[in-house]
């Protein structure tokens, strides 16, 4: 799955910094049809999670109320270098990740 | 005599000096203009706006060879950023080689078959929304500036006649709503001038990334004519005609609208 | 006492004072999908602001941003964040699960509205206690129909 993540690449110790993610994904909802009439299944990222430094520091549960190509902002505090790590689950089971750097200095 | 009728005359009078423009140059706008301040910021912000998803997989299949000989679109124009700076400002266009007017998804494709021996993509596919999108964008900011003298003149008419023919159940001329009232309301919404500038566009609707093509069959479909099939040579011609109508227009792609 | 006096008095103790801003859509604790969440606990008006626009553009996608005053201590934090629908057919919109790591309890997303309606949320802070705030979008339908 696409998806685009912005996030500094570097922050100060206890510095609030801003995360932001949006992710290729239809999110279709189950109750659209298709030209001949039969209902579409529902499809949908049900659950993102951002860990840093392996510890989960925000959770999405999500539904079908959210916008196709789900867009995220969040914010989490800068406390040590590391790796941000995203990852998410459809419906059906297909996964997603992206994995970003950050420095933090101080 | 009706004003849309007195537009159609005032175009087909100024043919002869290839202006008669229904919009005069300095009267023109971009569709953005007509936008919400939330959907204008979503268009500049690269990471809300969600056309950039297609734009970053374009960029990734720019690179991947396709075909019987492996060769991707860097192959032979390396990097897009330079190559194609400037390309979807002049686009459609009558190939030189063919004599064919293509559109930019037609030159893609046309560029498979022709120079990778890789199979066309079809209309609104993952693959060349992305494509175009990223060929698209390396033009954003510069002005459309298409021409329609020598052989692109017969579509440029083309294109012309059918703007301002009456489709569909509903009757009705591109020109009934973009030119005789464009800026009024249409239930709640803006009637825009229907420029085609920022096209590739994910547009709300549609939950996704579209084409120009997609667009106007929305049209048709909104008049309730029966939509032609993509890639018919009435929309290439139409395109032609739109492109030379937005002359001036800064290219928008990828673009955001309703 | 006179009668219109008393009259008067009786009227004056029955007024319900006027409640603050979007407040004046008190959560219903009793409503089965906001219940799910706060387990019958008292859900009150504060703290939490909901922020979408008044017209939405399209009902696919509406910028949506909820914040939460709150220190965000390891004493004092939101634990989560929760969006309600009254007129989608899935009116759980979506949880969001911070706690004192966050920083800043505030989260910007683009949701769906089946029509012109109310979205509520409400915050679970760490002591327990819950907390909404709501706000009503016009969602009308596209002018032209599009089968493209």
């Amino acid at each position: 799955m696409v998806a685009r993540v912005q996030i500094p690449q570097q922050a100060k110790r206890g510095e609030v910094i801003e995360v932001r993610i949006v992710i290729q994904h239809s999110m279709e909802t189950g109750f659209r049809h298709d030209d001949v009439g039969r209902l579409i299944k529902r499809n949908v990222i049900n659950v993102l999670s951002c860990r840093y430094n392996g510890a989960e520091v925000f959770r999405a549960d999500l539904s079908s109320g959210i916008a196709a190509n789900p867009y995220l902002q969040f914010y989490t505090v800068a406390d040590s270098s590391g790796e941000f790590e995203f990852s998410w689950v459809d419906d059906e089971g297909a996964r997603g990740s992206e994995r970003r750097s950050i420095a933090v200095s101080g | 005599m009706k004003p849309v009728l007195w537009l159609v005359a005032a175009a087909f009078a100024g043919s002869a000096h290839a202006q008669g423009r229904a919009i005069a140059l300095d009267q023109v706008r971009s569709g953005s203009t007509f936008l919400s301040k939330d959907l204008r910021e979503m268009q500049q912000d690269d990471l809300a706006n969600p056309a950039m998803l297609w734009a970053e997989n374009g960029a990734k299949l720019w690179r991947e060879p396709a075909g019987r000989d492996g060769r991707s679109c860097a192959s032979c124009h390396q990097d897009a950023e330079t190559s194609m700076r400037g390309v979807a400002t002049r686009y459609p266009r009558v190939d030189s080689a063919s004599g064919i007017l293509l559109n930019l998804e037609a030159r893609i494709n046309r560029c498979r078959t022709e120079h990778m021996a890789a199979a066309p993509l079809r209309y609104e596919s993952n693959e060349l929304l992305s494509l175009t999108v990223h060929v698209a964008r390396q033009s954003r900011g510069m002005p459309l500036e298409v021409a329609i003298g020598g052989p692109a003149r017969a579509h440029f008419e083309a294109g012309r006649a059918y703007y301002y023919q009456r489709h569909g159940q509903m009757n009705l001329s591109c020109a009934h709503c973009h030119e005789a009232n464009w800026n009024k309301r249409l239930y709640s919404e803006a009637i825009t001038q229907g420029q085609p500038n920022a096209y590739p566009a994910y547009r709300l609707e549609w939950q996704t990334l579209g084409s120009l093509q997609r667009r106007l069959r929305a049209c048709l479909s909104g008049i309730r004519a029966e939509m032609l099939p993509y890639g018919s040579p009435e929309y290439h011609d139409l395109e032609l005609f739109l492109a030379w109508r937005a002359q001036g227009l800064p290219v928008e792609a990828p673009g955001v609208r309703r | 006492m006179k009668r219109r006096a008393f009259l008067a008095g009786i009227a004056g103790a029955l007024a319900v004072p006027a409640l603050p801003g979007s407040a004046c859509a008190q959560v219903n604790p009793l409503d089965p999908n906001i219940r799910a969440v706060t387990k019958g606990a008292p859900v009150r008006p504060g703290k939490v602001r909901l922020e979408l626009p008044q017209l939405a553009d399209n009902g696919n996608s509406v910028p949506m941003k909820v914040s939460v005053e709150s220190p965000m201590t390891e004493a004092d934090h939101v634990r989560s964040i929760h969006l309600f629908s009254e007129r989608n057919p899935v009116p759980r919109m979506a949880s969001f699960h911070l706690g004192p790591r966050a920083g800043r309890a505030e989260v910007s997303s683009r949701v769906r509205l089946a029509g012109s309606q109310r979205v509520t949320a409400v915050a679970e802070l760490s002591d327990g206690s819950f907390w909404s705030d709501s706000a009503h979008v016009q969602v009308t339908l596209s002018a032209c129909m599009d089968e493209s």
